[in-house]
């Protein structure tokens, strides 16, 4: 079955609801990523400014989290959609919701450099967090292309690279506690950038939900907790 | 055939949906026969490459498809598809209409609908029958639904006639509402209730098998709920195959649906999958409400 079509209905007002509704999620999920690159940058840079315009712009995060879920809410209970219009409406409201999630994890990125600059402490160390980020970013925007075109094989590509993110948490968990370890005195600020990598590892696992979620767009198969490599037919 | 779909006031566009476009599209040009599962463990009807002609024009073409017991089936498709030419097949309806032959095998419990011995009579008492709109006989509650009882001779006195009559309305959750004047006139019961007594009426033959024709294309949402309420009860006792234009109530009300379209049997399966994951290219667009 090919992806399911967007446009054609015999309504064209659907047609246009359906491509709002769209459009609308890619532009939340672009700001989204900004989000999560500002969140890397301004710990690595310990760049205040940024985190703060970060953590006020969560806030247009969760307004369009809103706004997309009152537009489906609508157009379930006025089009009653059905197949790949239910499906897609179904993908909707739960990529959203991981895509608010993630801005919640980039925004505590934020707030952990504001933290560091009360303290007057310099987040050079925050460097170890750079490679973790461009992983997570790049994850990000491939589960957002695939949501946008639609396409199977390169959500299924995504989802694979979530286990190299998973790879790089733990290697720098190992490091952080061997450095806590060796210098006690390393204990608060490592455990800051634990928490730091635990963020971006999070976001890591939603951006693979939302793969997960463009495989059941297309194909109409859940694999969720199942891993894609037991799913038959993929 | 040309059917121009209109929507409501708020939908202002309207699109000609041209039926005969699809004839030569990709997608049934290609039609290697129906999609899904048509078998059924414990048929209760079974049809095999049914053709249905009315004249030279052929109305159904090779459709084969298995109807379990107690089951509900809805048939859907767009105006023109075959979907009633199809239901009315199965209890010999169409009969009555000049120059439409029917071919192929279709069985009622392992019997042939079509054999010279089955008295379509009878056939159409165990196959009973409920339409688009509410035909009840302008005679008196009690009287429309004592008719078929009575030809059929399934009451030997008239307390058990009374019995029949009771239980049938019980059965159409009508009975409460009627009680008090089963000798008024049947046509002056509002519509919803006119087609619960018209359900009634075919309830109260025993028939093993209901085809329902549209049954609530012309009732307000309550009696309509009041209608579907009552397929879910009455399932457990019947066979039922409805031919519904809503597909909502498709969804609602049914375990398969079966999608016809051109006279063709595109694809059948669970309700549940046909409506969230359809396989065939022509389901989706119908109901996602799309076409070409």
């Amino acid at each position: 079955m090919t992806e399911p079509q967007i446009t054609g209905h015999i309504s064209k007002r659907f047609d246009l609801e359906l491509e709002d509704i769209r459009n609308k999620v890619l532009s939340m999920g672009g700001l989204v990523e900004n989000q999560v690159a500002n969140g890397v940058k301004c710990l690595v840079d310990s760049d205040s400014e940024r985190a703060r315009k970060l953590i006020a712009d969560d806030h247009e995060v969760n307004r369009m989290e809103v706004e997309i879920d009152e537009e489906c809410v609508q157009i379930l209970a006025r089009r009653q959609p059905a197949a790949g219009d239910l499906r897609l409406i179904v993908a909707v409201i739960k990529t959203i919701t991981d895509l608010e999630r993630i801005g919640d994890q980039a925004e505590k990125l934020g707030r952990i450099q504001l933290e560091l600059e009360q303290q007057e402490i310099s987040s050079s160390t925050y460097i170890k967090l750079e490679h973790l980020g461009e992983l997570v970013g790049k994850i990000l925007h491939s589960a957002l292309d695939a949501f946008a075109r639609m396409n199977v094989d390169d959500a299924m590509a995504t989802m694979e690279l979530d286990l190299r993110v998973n790879d790089e948490y733990d290697s720098l968990m190992r490091e952080m506690i061997t450095h806590m370890m060796e210098d006690p005195r390393t204990i608060r600020s490592s455990l800051r950038i634990s928490w730091c990598a635990r963020a971006l590892e999070r976001i890591g696992d939603h951006a693979k939900n939302i793969c997960e979620y463009v495989v059941f767009l297309v194909q109409g198969k859940d694999v969720r907790h199942i891993g894609p490599k037991d799913q038959p037919g993929l | 055939m040309n059917i121009t779909v209109t929507e409501t006031a708020e939908d202002s566009a309207t699109v000609p949906f041209d039926l005969k476009k699809h004839e030569t599209s990709q997608s049934l040009k290609n039609f290697a026969g129906t999609i899904g599962e048509i078998n059924v463990d414990d048929p209760k009807i079974s049809t095999r490459n049914v053709d249905v002609y009315y004249g030279e024009k052929q109305a159904i073409f090779d459709a084969s498809l298995d109807i379990g017991r107690n089951e509900v089936i809805a048939l859907i498709g767009p105006s023109g598809c075959g979907k009633s030419t199809y239901l009315r097949a199965l209890n010999r309806m169409n009969d009555t209409i000049a120059g439409c032959r029917v071919s192929g095998n279709l069985t009622l419990d392992g019997e042939d609908i079509y054999a010279k011995s089955m008295d379509p009579v009878l056939l159409r008492a165990r196959v009973g029958m409920v339409f688009q709109k509410p035909n009840p006989f302008p005679k008196s509650i009690y009287d429309n639904i004592a008719y078929g009882p009575r030809i059929h001779g399934l009451a030997r006195n008239n307390a058990e006639l009374d019995e029949i009559v009771e239980t049938s309305l019980k059965r159409a959750g009508l009975f409460d509402e009627v009680r008090d004047r089963l000798e008024s006139p049947g046509t002056g019961l509002s519509g919803g209730q006119q087609q619960r007594l018209c359900i009634a009426r075919t309830i109260a033959v025993s028939p093993e098998v209901i085809l329902m024709d549209e049954p609530a294309s012309a009732l307000d949402p309550i009696a309509t709920a009041v209608i579907e309420e009552l397929i879910d009860e009455l399932r457990e006792n019947y066979t039922i195959a409805i031919v519904t234009h809503s597909m909502q109530q498709a969804a609602r009300v049914s375990r398969r649906t079966a999608y016809f379209h051109l006279g063709k049997l595109i694809e059948v399966g669970e309700t549940s999958q046909i409506f969230t994951n359809p396989r065939h290219e022509l389901t989706e667009n119908y109901i996602t409400g799309k076409f070409g």
